[in-house]
C-alpha cells in the first residue's frame, strides 16, 4: 500500500492526464458523432454516403493503428503538434463512429409519426431533427451513449502506448522503478474503475430523470 | 430506415438537395486535395516510396503478420467464448455463490483497460515466476477482457429466449440443464451469431496490443518493417488497410447475418399468424 502513498504525485499527474483525455476527446467525438448523424439520415445521398462511410472505417481499423499512424506518421508530413493534442483528436475522430452509430439507433427508435408530424407543420429537416426527433433520440441512447464513454475511457490507456503518460504509463514506470505490482496495478485498475462507476451513476440518473420528464 | 426525416423532395428541395450535393463534394474533394497537398509537399507520394509495396517479399512479410493476428484472433475468441458461456450461465444461475462472483467479474473486466492486463501480464506475472511465451502474453489478456463482453452478448441471447420454450422444457420433465442444454441455447445460439461476429471484430483490433507485446503481428510487423525500409507512413497506411479489408468483410458478414435472422424470424411469425388465422 505505501508504494501507493510513496508514489502519489506520479499516479495523480497520471489519473489528472487521464481525466483530461476521456473529457477533451468525448467532447470532440460527442460533437462529431452528432455531425456524422445528421448527416447519415439526411436526404442527400452523397452526405449519406459519406456518413456511412466514416462510421465503417472507423469501426473497423484498430484505435492503436489511428495512433499509430497520426503520431509517427503525421510529422513526415511536416505537422508537428503536441502529442495530448494529437491523442485527443484521434481517440475523438475513433468514438465519434461508434457515437454516431448509438445515436442513430436512437433516431431510428423515434417512431416515424413524429418525424411527419414535424414535417406536416411545415418544420425544415434540421428544425425537424433539432427539435422534434434528436431529443426524444437522446432520451433512449443515454444507456448506450454511457457504455461509448466506459469503452473510451478504456481506450484512453491505449494512448501509454505511444508516449503520453496518462494512468497506465505512470502505474507502468512506478512498478518498473518499485517492482511491486500487485499494489501498483490493482490500485490503478480501482482508479479506472471509479471513473466508470461515476460515469455509470450519472448515466442511470440522467436516464431516470429524462425518461420521467417524457 | 435513413429516409426517415424527409418526403419524397418537391422541386424546391431538389433544388436544395442539388446545392448540398454540390457543397459537400466540393467540401471533401477540397479536404483531399489539401492531404494531397502536404503529403506531396513532404516527398510522401513518390513513386520509390510506395514501388515496395508492389513487390511480393514486403507482402510475404505482412501477410506473415496477418496469420499471426489471425492465430491469435482465434485462439483469444475460442478461449473467451467459453469463458464468456459459463460466465453467462452463471450470471443466470439460481445459487447466489455462482451467480454474485460471476456478475462481478463482467462488472469489473468492462472497466479495466485492455492494455492495463498486458502491462500486468508482461510485466507484473514474471516477478512471480508465471512468465508466459510471448504468443499467450497476447492471447491470455485478450481473452481475459473479452470474456466479459462475450458474457454479455450471449446473456442476452439467452434471455431473448421466449419464457414458455424453458417452461415447456420443464413441463415435459427435462431438468434445468437439460432444458438450457437442448432447448434454450440451440435457440440462443442462432440468434447471437451476428452479435458474435461483430464482437469478434474488436478482438481482432484488440490483437494490435501485440504492438506492446512486441508479438509478431500486423500492426508489430509493420513497426518492424518501417524500421527496417523507413517507408513509415507508406507501411501503416498499407496496415490499415489491410485492417480495414478484414475488419470490413467480417462486419458486413455480421450485417448479412443479421438480416437473414430478422427474416427468418418475421417469416416465422407470418406463418403462425397465418396458421392461427386459418383455424
Amino acid at each position: 500500500m505505501s508504494v501507493l502513498l510513496d508514489h502519489l504525485p506520479e499516479f495523480w499527474e497520471g489519473l489528472v492526464v487521464t481525466l483530461q483525455l476521456t473529457a477533451a476527446s468525448f467532447a470532440g467525438a460527442a460533437v462529431l458523432g452528432l455531425v456524422v448523424t445528421s448527416m447519415r439520415v439526411s436526404p442527400v445521398a452523397v452526405l449519406r454516403g459519406i456518413g456511412t462511410a466514416y462510421v465503417e472505417t472507423f469501426q473497423n481499423l484498430p484505435l492503436l493503428v489511428l495512433l499509430v499512424l497520426a503520431v509517427f506518421g503525421l510529422p513526415e508530413i511536416g505537422i508537428k503538434a503536441d502529442l495530448l493534442v494529437t491523442a485527443v483528436v484521434v481517440i475523438a475522430v475513433y468514438e465519434a463512429a461508434y457515437i454516431a452509430e448509438a445515436l442513430r439507433s436512437g433516431v431510428n427508435a423515434v417512431s416515424a409519426g413524429q418525424g411527419e408530424a414535424a414535417r406536416a407543420l411545415g418544420l425544415t429537416f434540421g428544425q425537424s431533427l433539432r427539435h422534434v426527433v434528436l431529443p426524444q433520440a437522446l432520451r433512449t441512447v443515454i444507456q448506450p451513449l454511457g457504455n461509448v464513454f466506459i469503452a473510451l475511457t478504456m481506450n484512453t490507456s491505449l494512448a501509454a502506448a505511444v508516449g503520453v503518460v496518462d494512468l497506465t504509463a505512470a502505474a507502468n514506470r512506478v512498478n518498473l522503478i518499485e517492482a511491486q505490482p500487485i499494489p501498483i496495478f490493482v490500485g490503478a485498475g480501482l482508479a479506472y474503475a471509479l471513473v466508470a462507476a461515476c460515469v455509470g451513476l450519472v448515466t442511470g440518473r440522467l436516464e431516470r430523470r429524462l425518461v420521467t420528464a417524457g | 430506415m435513413s429516409d426517415l426525416l424527409f418526403d419524397a423532395p418537391g422541386p424546391r428541395a431538389r433544388r436544395r438537395i442539388r446545392i448540398a450535393t454540390v457543397v459537400g463534394t466540393v467540401v471533401i474533394l477540397g479536404l483531399l486535395a489539401l492531404a494531397v497537398r502536404q503529403f506531396a509537399a513532404a516527398g510522401q507520394l513518390d513513386p520509390e516510396r510506395w514501388q515496395p509495396y508492389a513487390t511480393w517479399p514486403m507482402w510475404r512479410y505482412l501477410l506473415g503478420g496477418l496469420w499471426s493476428t489471425v492465430l491469435a484472433a482465434v485462439v483469444a475468441a475460442a478461449l473467451a467464448m467459453a469463458a464468456g458461456l459459463a460466465l453467462a450461465l452463471g450470471r443466470l444461475s439460481r445459487c447466489r455463490w455462482v451467480r454474485l462472483p460471476a456478475a462481478a467479474y463482467i462488472e469489473a473486466v468492462r472497466t479495466i483497460p485492455a492494455l492495463l492486463l498486458v502491462y500486468v501480464v508482461l510485466f507484473a506475472l514474471p516477478r512471480y515466476g508465471v512468465d508466459l511465451p510471448l504468443f499467450w502474453k497476447l492471447v491470455v489478456p485478450l481473452a481475459v477482457s473479452n470474456a466479459a463482453a462475450f458474457a454479455g452478448v450471449f446473456r442476452a441471447g439467452i434471455l431473448s429466449v421466449d419464457k414458455g420454450q424453458g417452461e415447456a422444457g420443464l413441463a415435459v420433465g427435462l431438468t434445468h440443464g437439460q432444458t438450457m442444454r437442448m432447448i434454450v441455447l440451440p435457440q440462443a445460439a442462432r440468434r447471437v451469431l451476428p452479435s458474435i461476429v461483430s464482437q469478434s471484430v474488436g478482438l481482432l483490433k484488440d490483437t494490435s496490443l501485440g504492438f506492446v507485446v512486441s508479438y509478431a503481428e500486423l500492426l508489430y510487423s509493420g513497426k518492424v518493417l518501417a524500421a527496417y525500409n523507413g517507408l513509415l507512413i507508406q507501411t501503416y497506411i498499407v496496415v490499415a488497410l489491410v485492417y480495414l479489408a478484414i475488419n470490413g468483410s467480417l462486419s458486413k458478414l455480421a450485417r448479412v447475418l443479421e438480416t437473414r435472422t430478422q427474416e427468418t424470424r418475421a417469416a416465422a411469425a407470418d406463418r403462425s399468424r397465418r396458421s392461427t388465422a386459418r383455424a
